[in-house]
């Protein structure tokens, strides 16, 4: 049941992210202030996909609670964040970011990092 | 050059909002669900009566607050930049747990500690975006 929860967890996490950033940079810069915050609930009432991430995240979001319940969280946290590397192929295959040498080996460190905390 | 410094400094703050955010809102949420006698993943409507204990409301309340943070962040950096620069939330995480709720911290956190905070400052010093704003999947910076 644990690896069902992470498993659902990862995959409802990654659409999320990628709806996310794709209808966010198309939205343009955002802030957080009093205002900031109701133009952004404006926008993702504008916007169907910002919607659906939203439903994916919520997924994600009871997996993941479902999941502290049952498992230290120092276990969840990290073992939640195998969505990183899968996120990083498709933000260059999808999304079209440039992922120069710097940054990939930075992403190789934080998975490093994060593989070693789940152990 | 002045207003692409204040760029920077406002994507970090969000950067450090949202990692805040996000490991107190888990903290709570992971306090508040251990104190309840049902398994949520067997019982669905245990959900809704979880959200009446305070510790979960008080994690749900954070963590809505942080989405909105990551998504402010979203909207002026990559996909590929905020995924580690706000990883350091991760170690934060296991810290949380062990000052908090008296998990066990090994050295191999302490040594996943540094990896994460390598990899994080190494990915800080990239473009915080490689796409222009209002077009995602267009190449700017050949």
């Amino acid at each position: 049941m644990k690896w069902t929860l992470v498993g659902i967890n990862i995959v409802s996490t990654v659409v999320s992210d990628l709806l996310q950033s794709h209808e966010l940079k198309q939205a343009g810069a955002q802030s957080v202030d009093a205002r900031g915050l109701v133009r952004l609930v404006r926008i993702i009432a504008a916007r169907r996909y910002l919607i659906l991430s939203i439903v994916f995240l919520a997924v994600s979001f009871f997996a993941f609670m479902a999941l502290v319940q049952s498992a230290p969280l120092s276990f969840a946290v990290p073992a939640s964040a195998g969505s990183f590397l899968l996120e990083t192929v498709l933000a260059r295959l999808v999304l079209h970011e440039r992922i120069g040498g710097r940054r990939a080996a930075g992403h190789l460190l934080v998975l490093a990092g994060i593989l070693l905390l789940a152990r | 050059m002045n207003l692409r410094r204040e760029h920077l400094l406002r994507t970090y703050l969000l950067v450090l909002l949202f990692v805040a955010l996000r490991s107190f809102g888990n903290l709570a949420l992971a306090w508040g669900t251990r104190r309840l006698p049902q398994t949520l993943s067997v019982h669905a409507a245990a959900y809704l009566w979880s959200m009446l204990d305070p510790f979960v409301a008080a994690g749900i309340v954070l963590l809505i607050l942080s989405l909105f943070t990551r998504m402010a962040l979203l909207s002026v950096a990559d996909l590929s930049f905020v995924l580690p620069t706000t990883a350091v939330g991760y170690p934060l995480a296991a810290v949380i747990g062990w000052f908090f709720l008296k998990e066990r911290v090994s050295t191999g956190h302490w040594i996943a500690t540094l990896l994460i905070f390598a990899g994080t400052a190494l990915v800080g010093t990239t473009p915080r975006s490689t796409t222009p704003a209002g077009s995602p999947g267009a190449e700017s910076s050949k």
